[in-house]
């Protein structure tokens, strides 16, 4: 009896070791990202499951998986369940805040993964292996540029901005400081929340309150959903520009298209998780050194370039 | 608990002296009409108003469902949540219809908008009466459940409604009948019925007597379950009226829709001199509540002097304001 046991123990233990060895064999890129809560995040978990595809099947040595969380406690709790239960290569984090997730991903770091942090970073820098992030100064400078240009460097204009955040600022202050020293005068600029509704509101106050507004610019494109709206219902012929940002498909469509009154567009492209998988990756497997800090430009997405930046299957 | 307390008593029906619960909230919007001409002159426009009680059309059509919930002593925290629901769940019926349908997918969509919001009301109804479990809990599970699934059906990113419909159903949303918006004539039409049903008929008698005293209800006769029940019903369909206003305007339906909607309209319908343990229910006051809200958040936006980073603090002193000024003028 004693025996029988004995022999099965040392059978599982067998059983366990080569299993461990097997999957020894594979390098796991474990990627962790918020769950689909509006626009941007939905193209976040979108891109990140199409380079997880993609790579699993181009390199059969590698395995991505891909964790979305609701909240940040849950992005803790899913961080402890992925290291736990194997050996992490590499970590690519797209955290919900930085306050909380830095102590646990310094964790998984200790142990030995490689760490690639995307878009929001940690507290503390020194965890992460490569940061990739885009420019949300340049979102704010770029669309100013073309403004200015566009509209020869004077007239109205009308702001609407997100939520009160580091991203909003940044890509508020981009734009501010681009406009300084024009004739560009910015009539208003009120909070919407990235939120078509309360855009859509906002604008049809900005309407009633301005009877001259030249260019309007929501840095972000789920609000100039709402603008356009409004500026359609109030029939108005002064509005020459309204832009957005961020690179909704249903915008770049309009770029390509080529809207008169949204003839550009800047992007802030969930995309970028997808570089940030590949890069980590192409450490792993390819030796490519890739430590460091990455900041994707904003360029201008115009008629010409568009095509780059349209996934139609993409829900942003 | 056995005690009957609070500011709007059941009257008897003879009695034809207008209390300050019922002219209060009139008396509010006048005056915040007055300050936001002084103010600035384009408030009173035509254009203007035109816009923000047409905006305010979704949350006066669901704060009507909403008086008949809190009259009764419950309380709806899914609304908001519920409509992105409806809105998404309409949108693909409308969409699937279009090929074989053409433009008759609008009605059809319509129709089934309004059937899942009487069963959508009538599942937090049961769980409320049924399962005896507090209004605000089982609400607060329902509104996850609601915010998820339309999560879901969008994949986090949008649901737009098909092109073929798009401009056709446009209209119920920025049309106007002899100049006036559809919206404000629909929200009229579902406020004048509701008023008939909560004061001309006997259920609505029932309501507030259901919401002012439960044992006493109880008592007379009344059933608390099938009146609570009803009241969650009626919230549905109103949450599906109001959705079929709100597809027309953006066309699209998205994990953020309606996000915090249900707190508007528990504040219309407090506003609107309703109380919100139960009793008695003021059908056109908490009209005048959701106009009086969108009236802030316009007036706000109209003037010069708040920053835009105190916009929230100040319309939250309006409105404890206004609540004031209808208690301390009893």
């Amino acid at each position: 009896m004693f025996r029988i046991k004995r022999i099965a123990a040392v059978a599982v233990g067998t059983l366990l070791i080569a299993g461990h060895a097997l999957a020894a064999d594979k390098k796991v890129v474990a990627v962790s990202i918020p769950a689909a809560d509006h626009g941007w995040t939905a193209g976040i978990v979108y891109h990140a499951q199409a380079a997880a595809k993609e790579i699993n099947a181009a390199f059969p040595n590698v395995e991505v998986i891909v964790k979305t969380s609701p909240s940040a406690t849950a992005q803790v709790s899913a961080l402890e369940d992925l290291s736990a239960r194997r050996k992490l290569d590499a970590l690519v984090i797209l955290p919900h805040t930085s306050e909380e997730l830095t102590t646990p991903v310094k964790a998984v770091k200790d142990a030995g993964t490689f760490i690639t942090v995307v878009d929001r970073g940690l507290n503390d820098p020194t965890i992460q292996d490569l940061y990739v992030a885009g420019d949300n100064i340049a979102v704010g400078r770029n669309t100013a540029k073309f403004m200015i240009d566009k509209l020869g460097g004077k007239g109205n204009l009308v702001v609407l901005r997100g939520i009160p955040t580091v991203i909003d600022d940044e890509r508020i202050k981009g734009f501010q400081d681009t406009i300084k020293g024009t004739s560009l005068k910015i009539l208003d600029i009120q909070y919407a929340n990235w939120n078509s509704d309360e855009a859509f509101k906002l604008m049809q106050d900005y309407l009633a309150k301005y009877p001259q507004i030249d260019a309007v610019w929501a840095n972000d494109d789920d609000m100039l959903l709402g603008v356009l709206e409004a500026v359609k219902q109030s029939g108005r012929k002064d509005i020459k520009l309204a832009l957005g940002g961020n690179g909704m498909k249903d915008i770049v469509k309009k770029v390509i298209d080529g809207d008169a009154m949204t003839p550009v567009e800047t992007p802030y492209p969930p995309a970028m998780i997808k570089t940030a998988i590949y890069m980590t990756v192409a450490n792993l497997i390819g030796q490519a050194p890739v430590r460091g800090t990455v900041k994707l430009d904003a360029p201008l997405i115009t008629r010409e370039n568009a095509k780059e930046y349209y996934f139609p299957d993409s829900p942003f | 608990m056995t005690v009957i307390t609070g500011s709007t008593p059941l009257r008897p029906e003879r009695e034809w002296s207008i209390g300050w619960t019922d002219v209060g909230p009139f008396l509010a919007l006048l005056a915040l009409l007055l300050i936001g001409f002084l103010i600035n002159p384009d408030f009173l426009s035509a254009t203007n108003l035109g816009n923000v009680i047409t905006r305010s059309a979704f949350i006066a059509i669901i704060a009507v469902g909403a008086t008949f919930v809190i009259s009764s002593g419950g309380l709806d925290l899914s609304v908001g949540s519920m409509a992105a629901f409806i809105t998404g769940v309409t949108i693909m019926f409308m969409n699937a219809m279009a090929p074989d349908w053409g433009v008759l997918a609008i009605p059809a969509g319509m129709a089934i908008a309004v059937a899942i919001g009487l069963a959508c009301g009538l599942l937090n109804g049961v769980i409320v009466t049924v399962g005896k479990i507090e209004p605000f809990i089982a609400t607060l599970g329902t509104m996850g459940i609601f915010r998820a699934l339309i999560t879901y059906m969008s994949d986090g990113g949008t649901i737009p409604i098909d092109r073929s419909l798009r401009d056709a159903y446009r209209p119920v949303y920025f049309g106007t009948v002899g100049g006036i918006p559809y919206p404000i004539l629909i929200s009229i039409a579902v406020a004048a019925l509701a008023s008939f049903v909560l004061y001309k008929m006997k259920y609505g008698r029932k309501c507030a007597a259901v919401g002012a005293n439960e044992d006493v209800a109880r008592y007379s006769g009344i059933s608390i379950i099938k009146t609570r029940t009803i009241a969650y019903a009626i919230q549905g369909a109103c949450v599906a009226v109001a959705a079929i206003c709100y597809v027309p305007r953006l066309g699209a339906a998205t994990p953020t829709t309606g996000v915090l909607w249900e707190l508007q309209v528990i504040t219309a319908v407090v506003i609107g001199g309703t109380a919100l343990r139960g009793g008695k229910g003021h059908v056109w006051g908490t009209v005048a509540g959701a106009v009086i809200l969108e009236l802030i958040a316009n007036l706000m936006v109209l003037s010069d002097f708040v920053s835009e980073y105190l916009v929230a603090g100040v319309q939250g002193v309006i409105i404890i304001i206004a609540m004031l000024i209808q208690r301390f003028s009893k």
